[in-house]
């Protein structure tokens, strides 16, 4: 009857979880398998200046997702500042820091992650905006009209036609229309802003946008302007200068001339900023999805969440089956470990330290830990302030090891801060206990079984494809519950057993 | 031999492994609300002494460590006694002294230990470190056994036990412990004492488990550990058949020492037997535990089931 009963639940979790992936491979097109990759820009922009007391308010303009880019996730870190941010019809997207109060240096920081947008947005359309050309006056007026009239017989519609008068605007030489219109020195800023204003007075509405190339990668990255004309109820840019690498992504900004940076109260305004690009799994493919029912479920999965969140789940996820790994081990093969689920938490530092270092790091502090715990049985100390001089102990050490671990070069000790040293204490603990009652080899014994089974679930939760699968496929988790129900009930010999009863095999 | 044959021999010959000691029988025949009158031993004793079933005399409970202060006193009025931990397993955190040598107390290992030294052991053992998951504990201070002779020639210091596995009331299987030089004078067999068989039917002791091996001898005093017969057999699995009414537990082990001048005291019982005692009886269990299953609802009195387990569960059988 139990049987049947576990069985059946066993079967209902596994069918329903398996037939849930398939649907997701098949029908949705999630990838099974981790290799595809594509881009992700992470944008910084730092702005800094020296704020001269009293209040402070800086304006920053922000991207947002238009064409080709999707801004992802994005983020401010500012100290004590005030963040509002308000919507500029026309120029773009503005954040509002302010503060009461502010002296000495200051920076703000925004992050965006930005990505490539797979399925570009065909049936939205812009409003048709006001033509509003410039007051051109005497020389400047023949000058424009010769340009435009040029401009209109060589082409066919408004992308011709702005091509034409970038074109004749870059081949500008001393005498001609065109060098008048843009004076002296012609920087790409000032062809670009002339550029719009004879779109304008040819009758095609045009303007200004200010944005970042992406690529290359750049500490020190510069924005750049470039025009964008009206057609067919659309918006089109048009570069006027050619970008460094064949594949640069434009990134649009901001619209107008204004700058991005505005602040009162404050001197020597500066800013930087930083493009780096990444790599995700090509998973959005399959999250681009054009039906509302499957869209509808790629948004309440874990790709709802910010990235943040993302890279939790991705470490969170693959626990389970880690502890599976831990029940087998334990309940089938019969391993003897300290604590329960110790092992998977070693597992877990593990993929912060790396296999090597985190061996070393567990046994230098296990055995550093010992030493002390039996050092400090000679003061007849009562258990928890023993326990917790033990803890402040192991921080000690992991603090002493990572700096040598630096200054030797490694830079790997750095994050054994992860180890969980709580654990490590019960186990130094629970260590000493067993030393005293059953002898050094037992106590030695069943702290190599620890690390044993730890070394193996960190090598099986340390799959990139483990990762992959259960971060795009959570729902096999009800498979490894499944499994572990099922262990439950698990009633043949452990593995150790067989040694242990042998003599009594006839 | 592979290891899937090996496994499906130890089938046959009906060994019990622990998953299904823990699935088939702890799992099915102990019920929860049972456990503590095993695991706190202060427990075990007030049910078994309400019982009517001898128990080693409790000499004093320390159960907070204000009191560890007036422990000296307290011990001073016995020259041997035992320090136990209330929810301690499989013989942890116990200390059997012997007597004393000037102001210190000599214990069975041989070892001396001072007042102060007592005390740090009682609040160690208060904070919990020897108990089940870490809970905080008590302090059992109690007679110390003068065993039975009959077992001096294959003891090494300590005190030797008799643990009888009771399955449904019916006792199934048995063995006696034997301290040894490397358990510290303890009855434990992961701490290294010697489980040897007994013969359910005379109470006569078989061969030896040591450390999972088959011995003839005490490590130790190189005497013979089998053919010794253990006195008053049937009363010790009368008590041991009673101890299903006591606890209600199903499945259970109890350990029963032979005093000198008490004759059989309970010392513990165990809801988790350990599974060692098929070693020293080069038997498994699960036939026994199968054939008392059967028989069990025609087993109407102590008395039955003592028969039974003397006519089913020989040697020979």
């Amino acid at each position: 009857m139990k049987r049947a009963h576990l069985f059946t639940l066993t079967a209902t979790l596994a069918s329903l979880a398996l037939s849930f992936t398939i649907y997701k491979v098949i029908v949705l097109g999630f990838p099974l398998a981790p290799q595809e990759r594509t881009d992700i820009w992470r944008v910084e922009v730092q702005v800094s200046f020296e704020a001269v007391g009293g209040p402070v308010k800086a304006i920053l303009y922000l991207p947002h997702s238009t064409g080709g880019l999707t801004i992802v996730d994005q983020s401010f870190v500012s100290p004590g500042y005030g963040i509002t941010t308000e919507a500029r019809p026309g120029s773009g997207i503005r954040a509002v820091y302010a503060i009461r109060e502010a002296r000495g240096h200051q920076a703000l920081y925004y992050r965006a992650v930005i990505q490539r947008e797979r399925r570009s947005d065909e049936r939205s359309r812009d409003p048709r905006p006001p033509l509003e050309p410039p007051d051109y006056q005497g020389a400047e007026r023949a000058a424009a009209s010769a340009i435009v009239e040029a401009a209109i017989r060589h082409s066919s519609d408004p992308h011709t036609l702005a091509a034409y008068i970038v074109k004749r605007l870059k081949d500008a030489r001393p005498g001609e229309e065109a060098h008048l219109l843009l004076g002296r020195q012609p920087s790409n800023a000032r062809l670009v802003s002339v550029a719009v204003g004879l779109l304008h007075f040819a009758g095609v509405p045009a303007r200004i946008v200010n944005g970042l190339a992406l690529a290359p990668e750049r500490r020190d990255a510069r924005f750049v302007r470039w025009i964008e004309y009206y057609e067919d109820g659309r918006w089109k840019a048009l570069p006027t200068v050619e970008p460094a690498t064949a594949d640069a992504l434009l990134l649009p900004w901001w619209r107008g001339s204004e700058p991005l940076v505005e602040a009162s109260g404050v001197e020597n305004l500066r800013h930087v900023v930083s493009t780096s690009r990444s790599y995700e799994l090509a998973t959005r493919t399959a999250l681009n999805q054009r039906r509302d029912l499957e869209r509808r479920l790629v948004e309440f999965s874990l790709f709802g969440l910010p990235l943040q969140a993302q890279a939790l789940f991705r470490t969170l996820l693959v626990i389970p089956l880690g502890i599976l790994l831990l029940v087998v081990l334990r309940n089938v093969v019969g391993v003897k470990t300290f604590g329960t689920f110790m092992p998977v938490l070693i597992a877990l530092a593990f993929r912060q330290t790396g296999l090597l270092w985190g061996c070393l790091f567990f046994v230098l502090v296990v055995a550093g830990g010992l030493a002390v715990r039996f050092y400090l049985e000679h003061l007849k100390l009562l258990l928890v302030p023993r326990l917790a001089a033990v803890v402040i102990v192991v921080i000690l050490i992991l603090a002493v090891l990572s700096v040598l671990s630096h200054r030797l070069g490694f830079e790997r000790g750095l994050s054994v801060g992860l180890f969980p040293i709580v654990i490590l204490t019960m186990t130094i603990e629970r260590m000493t206990v067993v030393w005293e009652e059953r002898g050094a080899a037992e106590a030695l014994q069943q702290a190599l079984g620890s690390i044993g089974v730890g070394v193996l679930c960190y090598l099986v939760m340390n799959l990139h494809a483990v990762e992959h699968l259960f971060f795009v496929f959570p729902e096999l988790l009800l498979v490894v519950l499944a499994l572990t129900l099922l262990l439950g009930r698990y009633t043949g010999y452990r593995l150790t057993e067989l040694r242990r009863f042998r003599v009594l095999a006839r | 031999m592979s290891w899937r044959s090996l496994a499906a021999r130890l089938r046959r010959s009906g060994v019990l492994g622990i998953n299904e000691r823990n699935a088939a029988y702890t799992l099915v025949h102990n019920r929860r609300d049972r456990y503590p009158f095993v695991d706190d031993k202060a427990l075990t004793k007030q049910l078994a002494l309400q019982a009517g079933v001898a128990v080693p005399e409790l000499y004093g409970v320390i159960e907070i460590q204000q009191q560890v202060r007036s422990l000296p006193q307290l011990l001073r009025r016995h020259w041997d006694f035992v320090v136990k931990p209330a929810r301690g397993s499989q013989g942890d955190g116990i200390i059997v002294v012997t007597g004393r040598s000037r102001n210190l107390y000599r214990t069975a290992d041989g070892g001396f230990l001072s007042d102060e030294e007592m005390c740090f052991h009682v609040s160690n053992i208060l904070s919990g470190i020897y108990s089940l998951g870490g809970q905080s504990d008590k302090v059992l201070i109690e007679y110390r056994v003068n065993f039975d002779p009959v077992f001096e020639p294959i003891t090494h210091r300590g005190v030797p036990d008799i643990r009888i596995i009771v399955f449904l009331g019916v006792p199934v299987m048995a063995m006696v412990r034997l301290p040894t030089r490397l358990s510290g004078g303890k009855a434990n067999l992961h701490q290294g004492a010697i489980g040897a068989g007994v013969d359910m039917s005379t109470g006569t002791t078989l061969s030896a488990v040591w450390r999972n091996e088959i011995v003839a001898e005490h490590p130790d005093t190189g005497n013979p550990v089998s053919g010794l017969r253990i006195p008053s057999w049937r009363a010790l699995l009368a008590i041991a058949a009673r101890s299903y009414e006591l606890t209600g537990l199903g499945y259970q082990g109890i350990d029963i020492v032979l005093d000198r001048d008490r004759g059989p005291l309970i010392l513990e019982l165990n809801a988790r037997p350990g599974l060692a005692i098929q070693i020293a009886n080069r038997t498994g269990l699960r036939n026994r535990l199968d054939m008392a299953e059967r028989a069990r609802p025609a087993l109407k009195t102590v008395e039955d089931r003592v028969a039974f387990a003397l006519e089913s569960f020989g040697a020979g059988a």
